[in-house]
Formats: C-alpha cells, sequence, structure tokens
C-alpha cells in the first residue's frame, strides 16, 4: 500500500481539522473495508485518522427516539437492549451482514461508508469509473449478476452493498454530521448516498472532512411488525444478492404505514414509496403484498446477468412482510 | 490386538500447530532476508512492449527489480523441444516465469521487485509501468469447443462393446450437458518460499506436496544436480493439489536469491494465488446412457472437454471411473482439451472423479425417473463385482455394504419417489444420493527408521502431510511395529534430504510411506531376532520370525510372551547404539491380478426455500469403503472435509473469467464462495471395513479424495427431487431455481 501517516485524534474538531485540511486523508475507524481496499491499492490515502479513541460510541435515548454513536460497534448496536426492543429490524439487519469477527470491529458510521463490492472497482487493472473516473465501467457490459437494476448510469452499474443501512432507510433514520468550524448538520438517510450519474466516484453527500458523528432514530410504530430479509449465495459471510427490509404498522386489519426497503438493487439502498402507498390502508393479505412487490420492481432494468433480481425481488418482497407481519419471526 | 493401528489417535502435531511451533516455510527465520512482490501483466495474450521500472525503483527499501529483460534464464540449453519462451524443459514443462516478453495468461508474472520490507516490495511494484502489444484472448471454452481435441488419442482407452449402436437400439435413452466452472483450491496456507543459496548450493523453505519434485524443477532450472538442492516442507496448511507441481515462484524466489546474493521470502497474496497454483478446469461434460425398461444398461457414452493453456496440454481424467463403476457392455468415454488463453490448470481434490462422477450420476438420477425406479435400486441392478475392462475381481469391494448402511441409516425407504413430493413446513425436502469412488493406488516409498537401544526410534521419508494426518499415521504403523510406545517415536518428513516418498497426491500416501514404514519396522525386528540367535541361549532358537513379536522394548514368542529377550540389553551386548534400516517398499506383482478402487454411497438431503431459491444440505450420510481405517478420528476428518467441498462445488463455488480481458474477476474470498461454517449442518460418515492385503501389507486403501466424489451429485439430486428442476450446471445458486 501507499505510504501514509498515522495520527491518533482525541477530539473530534481536531480530527475534522486534520482532515478537511488534506485532500487525501481518512478517517480510520474499525477498518475493516478501507484497510483491504488500500492493500489492493483502491484506495490510496496519504493519512488516516485513527478516530477509534472519541467519545462517539454512546447508544441513548434522545427525543423520543434513539441515538447511536458513529463509532458503537456494529455487535454493541445490534445487541443493545433498545436496539432489541425498538428497532429489531436494525438488529436483523446488522447480524445478515459480515461476519461476528468483522461486526466487532466495524462501526455504524464506518458502516454508512462502506463501499461496493463490484468485482472491477476491486480490480486496479480493470476500468472503473468509481475507482478511476473515466476509464468506463467494467461491469456494464461484464460480469454483472451482483449488480443494480435500479437508477444505475452508463458511468456505473454498482450496488450499495450493505444491510445496516437499508434498515435505517426503513426507520426514517437520520444522520448526524460534523463539518469543519465546529458545525453539525443533519441529513435524512435518503439523501445520505448517492445515485451514480455522472460522478460515480462519490457515494454520498459528505463533504471531504465531515464526520458522521451519531445515527438518529425517531419514534415508530414498527417494532412488532419488521423484517429483515436477505438472500445470498451462501448461508452467511456473503452480501446479498437481494435484501429487503420490511415493516407494518397496522390499524385493525388494514395496514396503516409501512416500508419496503429493497438492498442490493442500486447505488444505494432502494425505498419503494410506492410500494408501500399500494400497501397502506390495504388488508395484510398475500394479494396486497404481491401487488405492492409487483410496484416494487415495476421499473427494474435489468443488466445482461441480473435479471434475476426482479423476480427475487417481488418475492424477497412478498416473504419479509410475510415474516413482518408474522412477528418478524422466520 | 493392536495398540495403535484403527484406533483414535489425536494429531501428534495438533499442540505444535495451534501454538505457533509449526514452522510453514514463510515463517522460517533467516538473517539478511529480501522480500519479493509479484507484479502482474493486466492483459491475458500479446507481447510486452516496455517495462517502465524507474519510478519503483526509487522507492524506499528497494534492492533490485527484475523483468524477463534483466532476470537470469532457466533453461533449455541443449534442447530444441523445450519452449524458451516459457522457459519449460523438455522433461518438465511447467510454466517458469519472466522466460521472455510473451504473455500467456492474465495476471501472469512481468517483473519481481525486490525491497527490504514486504510492504516496500507491494508498494514499489504498484509503481512499476508496462506497456503491452496486446492481443484478443480466448479464454471462453464453451464458446470454442469445436476446437476440442484429445493431445494422446494413442493412450485414449479404445470404446468397449459398441456404444452408438447399443444407445441407438436402447429402449430407454437419457441423454444430457454437465458443465461445471473453473475451481480454485483456496487453501488457508498462501503459497510461498524462502531461498538462499550458499555457494552452488540451494536450499528453499518450500509449501510442497512434494519435496523431490521442487527439487527436480529447481535443479533442471539452474543445471545443478539433483543434491544441490535441499527442498524443505515440513508443514503444509492445506493444498489439495495446488502443490503437486511446482508453480512458478520457488524459480522465481530462487532466481532472486542468486542474483542478490542473499536470501528470498516470496509469498502470494490471496489474488496471486488464483493464477499462480493451478485450478480444477472448466469442464463440458455429455452423458448418453441407454438402458432396458428394467434398468439395465447396455450403453454409456461420456464425453469431456476441459481447458487448458497454450503452454501445456493439461487433459483432465474427467471420464475414467465411468468405465469402472457400473456393469454395461457398451461404454465410450472420450476426453478433449480445449486450449484457452489461461493459466495451466492442475489436479485439484479428487480431480477428474468428482467432475465425471457429477455427470454420470447426475445422468443416473435422470434414468431412474425415466425407468421409474428408485435411484438406490437402480444402482444394485448395475453393479459390478469386476471392472468391465479388465474382468479382473476386485481385491476388494464394499460397496454394496456401503449402500446398504448409509440408506439405512439415512431412511431412505422413506423417501417418496415423486419430485416436490416432500415438505417441511413450507421448504421443499429433497433426498438425493450418489457413488463415490477412487483409485487405491500405491507407489514405490522409501523410509529410514534408526531404533535406539534407548528404546525411541526415529523415523524418517521424504513425505508431505498437507492434513490429512500423515505425521500421526506413521508415527502409529511405526509405533505398533516396533512396539513402542508412540510418544517414543518421532516421524520426520518434509526434506529432501530424507528417503525419497512420493509427493502426497492421488490419497496414496499412507498406503504407500505407511507399507515401507511397516517392512522396514519388520525388518528391525529380523535383525534383533537374528541378534539374538547369535547368542547360543536364545529362547528362538526354534521359533520362526512369523512367531516373534517386538512389544514393549522385548522381542518375544507371540504364543509365550515370557520367552522374551530385552532389547536394550541385546544390543547393548552386541555394542549396538542403534539399528538403522532404510528400506523401499514396492508394489507387489499380486496386485496386477486384481482391480483396485475405493468406494462410497452418499445420501443427501437438501432444503430449498421455494420463494427464493436458497438450498440449505441439512443433512449427509456418508459411508465408505477404503480397506482398512488406521486412525478413525483422523479418516472421519478427512470424509468430512470431502462432505464440505463436495457441497461447495455444488452450490457456491466458480472462478468467474470476464472473457473480454481474460481475467479472473473473484480471485479472492468475498467474492469467490467457500461454503462457510453456518452452510455445514449434519454430516455423518461411516466406514465399512475392508480386510485387503492385497492392495498392499497394511490394507489401505485412500480416502482424502473420495470423501467427495459423489457428493456434488447427490445434492444435484436432491435438489431435483426438492424441486423438480434439473440444474446441469454447477453451481447451483439460488437465481437458477427461480
Amino acid at each position: 500500500m501507499k505510504p501514509f501517516k498515522y495520527s491518533r485524534s482525541n477530539d473530534a474538531d481536531s480530527a475534522v481539522k486534520t482532515v478537511s485540511g488534506n485532500k487525501s486523508a481518512k478517517f480510520l475507524a474499525g477498518g475493516t473495508n478501507l484497510i483491504d481496499l488500500m492493500k489492493e491499492y483502491v484506495e490510496r490515502p496519504d493519512e488516516l485518522v485513527d478516530i477509534t479513541r472519541l467519545n462517539l460510541a454512546q447508544i441513548k435515548s434522545a427525543n423520543g427516539g434513539l441515538s447511536i454513536g458513529a463509532l458503537a460497534k456494529n455487535t454493541d448496536t445490534a445487541n443493545h437492549p433498545l436496539v432489541r426492543q425498538n428497532y429489531p429490524l436494525l438488529t436483523q439487519a446488522i447480524l445478515a451482514g459480515a461476519s461476528a469477527q468483522l461486526r466487532n470491529m466495524a462501526t455504524n458510521g464506518g458502516n454508512l461508508m462502506q463501499r461496493t463490492r463490484c468485482q472491477y472497482f476491486y480490480d486496479i487493472a480493470m476500468p472503473c469509473n468509481k475507482r478511476e473516473p473515466g476509464t468506463g465501467c467494467g461491469a456494464l457490459e461484464g460480469i454483472n449478476r451482483i449488480h443494480a437494476i435500479f437508477g444505475y448510469s452508463d458511468k456505473c452499474v454498482a450496488t450499495y452493498p450493505g444491510d445496516m443501512a437499508n434498515a435505517l432507510y426503513a426507520l426514517d433514520a437520520v444522520v448526524r454530521i460534523k463539518g469543519a468550524n465546529n458545525q453539525e448538520r443533519t441529513v435524512p438517510i435518503n439523501e445520505f448516498h448517492r445515485l451514480p450519474g455522472e460522478n460515480p466516484e462519490k457515494d454520498n453527500n459528505l463533504q471531504h472532512g465531515e464526520l458522521i458523528v451519531a445515527i438518529e432514530l425517531p419514534k415508530n410504530n414498527f417494532a412488532n411488525k419488521s423484517y429483515y430479509l436477505k438472500v445470498r449465495d451462501r448461508a452467511s459471510y456473503a452480501f446479498a444478492l437481494v435484501s429487503v427490509a420490511a415493516a407494518l404498522e397496522m390499524n385493525g386489519g388494514n395496514i396503516k404505514n409501512s416500508r419496503v426497503v429493497l438492498g442490493s438493487v442500486a447505488h444505494k439502498p432502494w425505498r419503494s414509496t410506492e410500494a408501500e402507498n399500494a400497501l397502506n390502508g390495504k388488508p395484510a393479505s398475500d394479494a396486497t403484498f404481491k401487488a405492492a412487490a409487483e410496484i416494487a420492481l415495476r421499473d427494474a432494468k435489468p443488466l445482461k446477468h441480473n435479471a434475476y433480481k426482479i423476480e427475487l425481488g417481488k418475492r424477497a418482497i412478498v416473504l419479509a412482510l410475510q415474516r413482518a407481519m408474522n412477528g418478524g419471526a422466520a | 490386538m493392536a495398540k495403535y493401528i484403527g484406533k483414535e489417535m489425536s494429531r501428534v502435531d495438533g499442540v505444535a500447530k495451534v501454538t505457533g511451533k509449526a514452522k510453514y516455510a514463510a515463517e522460517f527465520q533467516v538473517p539478511n532476508i529480501a522480500y519479493g512482490f509479484i507484479v502482474q501483466s493486466t492483459i491475458a495474450k500479446g507481447t510486452i512492449k516496455t517495462i517502465d521500472t524507474s519510478e519503483a525503483e526509487k522507492q524506499a527499501g528497494v534492492i533490485r527489480i527484475l523483468t524477463h529483460e534483466n532476470a537470469p534464464k532457466p533453461g533449455p540449453k541443449n534442447s530444441s523441444e523445450a519452449k524458451p519462451e516459457t522457459g519449460s524443459r523438455v522433461e518438465d514443462k511447467s510454466f517458469r516465469a519472466l522466460a521472455s516478453d510473451r504473455i500467456f495468461f492474465n495476471m501472469q508474472p512481468v517483473a519481481l521487485v525486490l525491497a527490504e520490507t514486504f510492504e516496500q516490495a507491494r508498494y514499489a511494484a504498484r509503481l512499476v509501468k508496462v506497456s503491452y502489444a496486446e492481443e484478443k484472448p480466448s479464454t471462453d471454452m464453451e464458446a470454442t469447443k469445436n476446437t476440442a481435441f484429445n493431445p494422446n488419442p494413442e493412450r485414449a482407452p479404445k470404446p468397449r462393446g459398441n456404444p452408438a449402436q447399443a444407445f441407438a437400439s436402447a429402449p430407454v435413452k437419457v441423454e444430457a450437458e454437465y458443465t461445471i466452472p473453473i475451481e480454485h483450491h483456496n487453501p488457508m496456507e498462501p503459497h510461498g518460499a524462502i531461498a538462499f543459496w550458499e555457494n552452488d548450493r540451494l536450499t528453499i523453505y518450500d509449501k510442497t506436496q512434494g519435496v523431490f519434485t521442487v527439487r527436480r524443477h529447481l535443479a533442471s532450472s539452474f543445471d545443478v544436480p539433483d543434491e544441490n538442492v535441499n527442498v524443505v516442507s515440513p508443514f503444509v496448511g492445506g493444498a489439495f493439489g495446488s502443490s503437486l507441481r511446482p508453480n512458478y515462484y520457488p524459480w522465481l524466489v530462487s532466481m532472486a536469491a542468486q542474483v542478490l546474493k542473499r536470501p528470498v521470502k516470496l509469498i502470494y497474496t490471496r489474488q496471486q494465488m488464483y493464477t499462480g497454483n493451478g485450478y480444477r478446469p472448466h469442464s463440458w461434460q455429455k452423458v448418453a446412457l441407454g438402458a432396458n425398461k428394467n434398468g439395465k444398461l447396455q450403453s454409456i457414452i461420456h464425453e469431456s472437454v476441459n481447458n487448458s493453456s497454450t503452454t501445456e496440454e493439461y487433459l483432465e481424467n474427467i471420464t475414467n471411473f465411468t468405465r469402472s463403476i457400473y456393469a454395461c457392455p457398451n461404454v465410450d468415454t472420450p476426453q478433449k482439451l480445449v486450449r484457452t488463453d489461461l493459466a495451466t490448470p492442475c489436479a485439484m481434490r479428487a480431480p477428474g472423479a468428482v467432475t465425471g462422477m457429477f455427470a454420470l450420476e447426475c445422468a443416473m438420477d435422470e434414468l431412474a425417473y425415466a425407468v421409474k425406479i428408485d435411484p438406490l435400486e437402480l444402482r444394485l441392478i448395475n453393479y459390478t463385482d469386476v471392472h468391465p475392462d479388465s474382468n479382473k475381481p476386485y481385491s476388494s469391494k464394499a460397496l454394496r455394504e456401503c449402500y446398504a448402511l448409509a440408506s439405512e441409516k439415512f431412511g431412505w425407504k422413506n423417501r417418496k419417489f415423486e419430485p416436490r413430493s416432500m415438505r417441511d413446513g413450507r421448504l421443499l425436502v429433497g433426498w438425493g444420493t450418489a457413488t463415490g469412488t477412487w483409485g487405491a493406488f500405491l507407489q514405490s516409498a522409501t523410509v529410514k527408521i534408526v531404533y535406539k537401544a534407548d528404546g525411541t526410534a526415529l523415523v524418517t521419508s521424504g513425505a508431505s502431510d498437507i492434513g490429512p494426518g500423515t505425521y500421526t499415521v506413521i508415527t502409529m504403523i511405526a509405533a505398533e511395529h516396533l512396539g513402542l510406545p508412540a510418544e517414543r517415536v518421532k516421524f520426520e518428513l518434509g526434506d529432501s534430504k530424507f528417503p525419497r516418498a512420493p509427493s502426497q497426491g492421488g490419497s496414496w500416501t499412507t498406503a504407500s510411506v505407511g507399507t515401507a514404514a511397516f517392512e522396514a519396522a519388520n525388518n528391525i525386528k529380523q535383525k534383533l531376532f537374528d541378534l539374538a540367535n547369535k547368542d547360543a541361549n536364545s529362547p528362538f532358537k526354534t521359533a520362526k520370525i512369523e512367531d516373534i513379536e517386538l512389544m514393549n522394548g522385548k522381542l518375544q514368542l507371540k504364543n509365550n510372551q515370557s520367552n522374551s529377550v530385552n532389547v536394550a540389553d541385546l544390543m547393548r551386548k552386541n555394542s549396538l547404539t542403534e539399528i538403522v534400516e532404510q528400506h523401499e517398499s514396492k508394489p507387489s506383482p499380486e496386485r496386477q491380478k486384481y482391480a483396485t478402487a475405493a468406494h462410497g454411497a452418499q445420501f443427501v438431503e437438501v432444503k430449498v426455500d421455494p420463494d427464493v431459491g436458497t438450498i440449505r444440505v441439512t443433512r449427509v450420510v456418508e459411508a465408505t469403503a477404503c480397506g482398512k481405517i488406521m486412525n478413525p478420528k483422523t479418516s472421519h476428518s478427512q470424509e468430512i472435509g470431502g462432505v464440505v467441498w463436495g457441497i461447495g462445488m455444488a452450490l457456491t463455488e466458480a472462478t468467474e473469467v470476464d472473457h473480454r480481458f481474460g481475467r479472473i474477476m473473484n480471485p479472492n474470498l468475498q467474492h469467490y464462495h467457500v461454503p462457510s461454517n453456518a452452510d455445514v449442518l449434519n454430516i455423518e460418515t461411516m466406514f465399512v471395513e475392508e480386510d485387503d492385503k492385497i492392495v498392499n501389507p497394511l490394507g489401505v486403501k485412500g480416502m482424502g479424495e473420495l470423501g467427495m466424489v459423489g457428493i456434488p451429485a447427490a445434492i444435484a439430486n436432491a435438489v431435483f427431487h426438492a424441486t423438480g428442476r434439473r440444474v446441469r450446471d454447477l453451481p447451483i445458486t439460488p437465481d437458477k431455481l427461480l
């Protein structure tokens, strides 16, 4: 890997200041993705600011909801009593990802920042606009079984690969960010990640040097009826072919409020408000679920090797909604 | 009563392995070492135009950068047959890197950066700039199957009977095509070596399955006598065939050490392992079965094509066992290869056998449904007690007993014949079966035993232990037959200074090296017996050697143990501190009168999610018949590991090549899916022991490969039973079941 300067920061302000002052500096938290990419020469920072000692790991009640520190470990987050009780969808999503060892290292902020698993992005000998703008997209006409069916451009067909964020979309999370000059701002989760468009090198809307400090979850009524379904090539330690974060709030026999978020189908978690609208006010029946699933996948455009994702996505939505209805049990 | 043989023994090297005392090749501490990092080509075919190493050379710690322009060349010296551009020799055609400017496969080494630390070498390697005259690569075997050929048609077996005619006139026909993608071994330990020269003598610590193969390879590359090269490989962290051939790094690291005149260490990255140590080739097969309405086979035509490289003609022996596993009068098994611009394939656990038996055993399942006969019953209908090519009887064959034992344990009789007829809640349940087989091979091997007067023994042989438990089993055999406690017997292997043993492949090590150890121990007993009988008062004057046993430091009469001679006393009396015996064992002529093979039966349960297509292998029951089981503990580990390999082959493993670039796109463990622990549920392995002293005096057959041979077919057949879908292209991923 490229030689780099390493420093450990003790306060968030100075960490932000240091990274803001150097265009090729990066924050280092769990390192589970960044270090791998540095070894492969995909990421080439010349400075790493280690933020693991910052006081950003608390998980606490806030404003009727929950504030989850950016540096809380994935494992600790998934198993926190308030998360398990009020946001079991988040627990399920986190535990569906990676391996126990990785979850013990990985942080929540880092999880949002993880980069695509597109094979062309990982190989510096191959064209990739995300890694090296202007070189082309290797996957567009290449091996693209795990790639996007929504929202891609001819510049990039990569997907956001994570699990946690899919649940966060369903839970209306807000990302709290610290920028230069000690300013904090908040971004709704669905405005955090980007579609590739003309600039696939940008995964999200963070400015360079900005630091995620917390993820805030508002109160909701989904806890009794939510489910995270992940379909993958093996039972563990694989990225999703398709995943679904589903949540329902009932009013008698009818659905009052709902969430349908697909993962691994686009450059960001893909929430289908159309599908949710098709569910809301309807009885929670298989027919309702199927109709919503059809709507959710209606505008999907497959690539050469991933057409299966359309049918799989529909089936996964129905199954996830059935299980959500069943109290989140498989 | 045997003290060790047939009883469970934990690995004698287990503690050393888990405490880090066991040294793997790249872990040896050698002073003044330099580190290498390989720069790989980014094209699959063409010629290097320029290599610019100037920026890389400026970096801290960089010592030297070797390319085809400045690296010493391996042979050939005086040969017109060898290829200078691949560095191959007439007698050793393996690829040697940096021999020329030609590119034969993507990720081929084009430079070797040598630096003071690994990170310095790796970083500088990224800065080497190479330009190419690129040619269009051909790596898609499926698209070029029409160019397939057999490189050695004279060696191909002739058809048995008249398969085409018999197929045409058969009342029931099944015909299907099967494909298996390239697969990689993915051992835990990356391949690597440390090499250093002392004058014209080379020492290399290498990860290898055969120290003598590497020794010959390097001696031939450097034109020095074999004895000038010492290959040391005491521990191997898995290999599965990927270290049977020398690979290209032992040459690179040894050549670099010669250039620098200092020790060099070179280790592959995981990515580099995808083009640096071979792979199971891509294969296409077509099976045509002709049968009577009662399921009796009339004709088998089993064709195979596998990909090879442009530098060597690697023909995988895919259809071999189709000739022997069923009684059938008309059989043809043609094999071909296609040249591709990929690295050369190599043996990978159960090479050929698991590939061929996947197709044949799936086709047998298809035949079972065509004739509406239970798949197990169909196999029994076509059972053979002789090898149908030679009509020789098997030295032993307890396959029938394996079928009976495993099917009973599995509960096969409760299977409903119709597909999609069994359920567990909303999940589809499928039960499938298949047959496994592998050879009962035996090689010449030499073992040296130093039996000491203090009641200890040192056993040495240049064998390899890539994980099956060779250290343990040879210790057990020697201890048993020297009559010593196992903890007083030390077995050392993995050094080309030791007596010659075969490479660890083909599942022949215990049979071959074990026989040599057994016979050497017997020779020591004979020497002690003769020594005892030099004494006028010997209690054995009228005894024959067969009546004598060596036990607990005593030579004694088997039927009257009070008639004994203390070995330590005997040796002291004769002024001997040790008795040395070096013995070479050879396959007996008796073996030639028989067919020899190991067999197994596999029964598999899968549960398939009918909505999203995910498959779980919930239960595997496997019975294998592979002669005498020496160490049940490590033997079960071998068979369980084989089943896990079968699960990977059936459901998850595939190396993906982007044919536009001729480049492997998933050379890492995140994109190449080996089974995770969560994919491995209940596996029960059982043995049907065979008493077979014809295969070898110990009655041992190989088992390391056998255990996986039938598994992919059994899983695919179970998936058919669960879903009604025949997936003939592995791996069976969820998308194929939607």
